[in-house]
């Protein structure tokens, strides 16, 4: 007998017919299921209120949404040469990858660097290296994503006089900085000051950037490391939307008015391979959000209620093992990221369990969109699946579950709150830990991983990093520093440490006069963490 | 005497992925093995340094930020200059094929590469790990 055969004659319960996230679900959706739906206040036409439906009243008809491929590996001269291969294949957008001693505040030529250099990432050590990675890139006339979170005053001062060198004025400047602390604390751990130093300098970045940046958005609020260290799909969007509360909250303690930030709030979230589920909490997403800010923070502006986000294949539902059918799950979950109205994506490659992508596998990653966006019609009409009875409950059931979190966080006191005391953190461990379960009962089947293996298959060719890079990069850091005027940067940095112990101004403008000095990041860092310490994570 | 088989679950390098390095030491804990996980972002230094204070009998690797040709030898290399010679030394993480051989030579005696299952990993250090 099939397995149907088998499912249906013994009645097995729901527990194999359960979403990605052990969510389960029915044999069959009927109007039964939607009959509380309320077409005005559930969903609303496209570009309407809740935009459930999406954002833009003609969405990909309008505009598609920005192929924005994240990279960026070796040096800037190495990161630079793939953005331009990228740019001439048809991207829309760049996305830096920095690597982790530059996520984490040190120069490449600080001992926690050993091994890491140009690994993860592209290697910025001071403005010397950000002038590289754009050159030949107008400013003006593409937008740039920059994944940086604690140093992301940094990058983005850095990214700023880039501009300014290139003569662009910051009012034409469109990008983002992922900027967002808080899903560090809670999922992928690249901190390096405590929540409340932190909190002050985001919210410093809202400040700055309403003022100076006004088409940047200064923080991505962002699930996708969420669901990556192995949370739910529902986890990852109310951890998310919570943490989007947790900063309105802080900079409206801090003063600022709502409107004046909240329209350059962007959110990051991850692509699955549960088709509907997915496609369900982007819609829910929306939703909610627009009731939060309409609801809960009485936003006037009605741009401030639009959740604007990114997304990003799910690296974590890919296989080492028979790599090439990673392109078939990064096409569905792409196609999920779409149907469900995503502002921009990025398509993992096929190599992602591996290595940082080969040009021919980021190649291919890249044609799947456009073939998505180009050959399957699914462009044509703006949320193809609403009106469908499973679709609009697995919806409903998102908000629901959003609603039911939020409240559970309420009670403890907000976000950085619940992050001290663990509980997102325990939140996804024991998710992650239920999911393996599920993999190793066969609950869950990984086609290659736990079923239709095969044995003894010949390696792929990955990319690999010269580790020449590293001893290039510590050379021009040394030349860097014995060629900048040094009186310059002991003056900036002394600045930047009174202007961060005082505690009562904006960082930004002195963070960009050290920039302009070609202070390193390292030494900007070292002074922030002797004024703010740094965060050691609790065991959960 | 605790006849129980001692663990450290270690994260060398700066990347934060613990998802890994956490299912693994609850499901070794699960198995009866006594489990110390060291956190993040933890030098060769450190790590060689609390299998001696915990008399640990496997060390278990987690790194998922390319740096573990540098760090895993390195590992080793100050393993032996300890005496650690009968420690069971094992690493997980992004780590391709290419690499295993020369990881194999420094010392390491297993590789875990996405999708090895967690039973395989306790069953591999029940067989081969070398008690005192």
């Amino acid at each position: 007998m099939n397995f149907w055969g088998v499912a249906m004659a013994k009645d097995i319960g729901s527990r194999l017919f359960t979403t990605v996230s052990g969510v389960p679900i029915e044999r069959l959706y009927t109007p039964e299921d939607v009959r509380n739906l309320d077409y005005e206040k559930d969903l609303g036409d496209p570009g309407k209120p809740p935009y459930t439906r999406g954002i833009y009243p003609t969405m990909y008809r309008g505009r598609l949404w920005t192929m924005r491929q994240f990279s960026g590996f070796g040096s800037a001269a190495d990161t630079n040469e793939r953005f331009h291969y990228l740019l001439k294949h048809g991207q829309t957008g760049l996305s830096v990858a920095f690597h982790l001693p530059t996520l984490m505040g040190y120069d490449s030529d600080h001992p926690m660097s050993v091994g890491e250099v140009g690994k993860c990432g592209v290697a910025i050590d001071s403005l010397a290296d950000m002038e590289t990675l754009f050159k030949g890139i107008p400013l003006d006339q593409i937008s740039t994503s920059m994944t940086t979170n604690a140093p992301a005053t940094i990058l983005w001062s850095m990214y700023l006089v880039v501009a300014e060198k290139q003569g662009v004025d910051w009012k034409k400047l469109r990008g983002t900085i992922q900027n967002d602390i808080l899903k560090e604390y809670i999922a992928q751990k690249t901190y390096i000051f405590p929540p409340k130093p932190s909190m002050k300098l985001i919210v410093d970045t809202f400040e700055f950037g309403s003022e100076h940046v006004p088409q940047w958005n200064t923080i991505s609020i962002s699930g996708y490391h969420i669901r990556e260290a192995g949370s739910t799909a529902l986890q990852e969007l109310a951890f998310t939307l919570y943490d989007g509360i947790e900063y309105i909250e802080w900079a409206r303690r801090h003063g600022l008015d709502v409107d004046e930030f909240a329209p350059r709030l962007s959110f990051f979230f991850n692509a699955h391979n549960d088709l509907f589920e997915e496609v369900a909490k982007y819609r829910a997403a929306r939703n909610v959000w627009y009731k939060v800010m309409t609801e809960r923070f009485l936003c006037k502006n009605p741009k401030s209620a639009v959740l604007r986000f990114h997304t990003q294949t799910a690296g974590c539902a890919l296989t080492a093992q028979q790599p090439y059918n990673n392109i078939v799950r990064v096409a569905i979950q792409a196609l999920a990221a779409v149907l469900g109205g995503t502002q921009s994506l990025h398509t993992n490659s096929l190599d992602e369990t591996l290595a940082l992508p080969t040009e021919h596998a980021a190649r291919i990653a890249l044609r799947t969109q456009q073939i998505l966006a180009y050959e399957t019609g699914i462009t044509n009409t703006v949320d193809p699946l609403a009106g469908s009875y499973f679709v609009e409950r697995l919806t409903l059931d998102m908000e629901k579950g959003c609603w039911d979190y939020f409240d559970r966080l309420d009670a403890m006191g907000g976000m950085v709150a619940a992050i001290e005391r663990g509980f997102p953190q325990r939140e996804i461990q024991d998710a992650a830990y239920e999911y393996q379960r599920a993999i190793e009962r066969k609950e869950k089947i990984i086609v290659g991983v736990n079923d239709f293996v095969v044995e003894n298959e010949p390696p792929i060719d990955i990319l690999l990093i010269d580790e020449s890079v590293t001893a290039q990069q510590i050379a021009r850091l040394q030349t860097l520093r014995e060629t900048r005027d040094n009186g310059r940067v002991r003056a900036t940095l002394s600045a930047l440490r009174d202007a961060a112990a005082g505690n009562h101004v904006n960082m930004m403008p002195y963070i960009l006069e050290c920039v302009r000095a070609y202070a390193t990041l390292g030494e900007i860092c070292d002074e922030l963490r002797g004024v703010y310490g740094v965060y050691e994570e609790p065991t959960f | 005497m605790n006849d129980k088989i001692r663990v450290i679950v270690a994260k060398p390098g700066l990347d934060g992925h613990d998802r890994g390095a956490k299912v693994i030491a609850r499901s070794f804990r699960d198995a009866g093995f006594e489990v110390i996980y060291t956190g993040l972002r933890q030098t060769p230094e450190q790590i060689v340094n609390a299998a001696l204070q915990e008399d640990a009998d496997v060390i278990g690797l987690s790194v998922l930020s390319g740096a573990h040709m540098t760090l895993c030898p390195r590992i080793m290399e100050l393993m032996k200059k300890e005496g650690l010679d009968d420690v069971l030394v094992l690493v997980g993480g992004i780590i391709p094929d290419q690499d295993i051989p020369e990881l194999k030579r420094a010392g390491i005696a297993e590789v875990f590469q996405p999708g090895a299952s967690t039973e395989e990993i306790i069953t591999y250090v029940r067989n081969h790990v070398r008690r005192k």
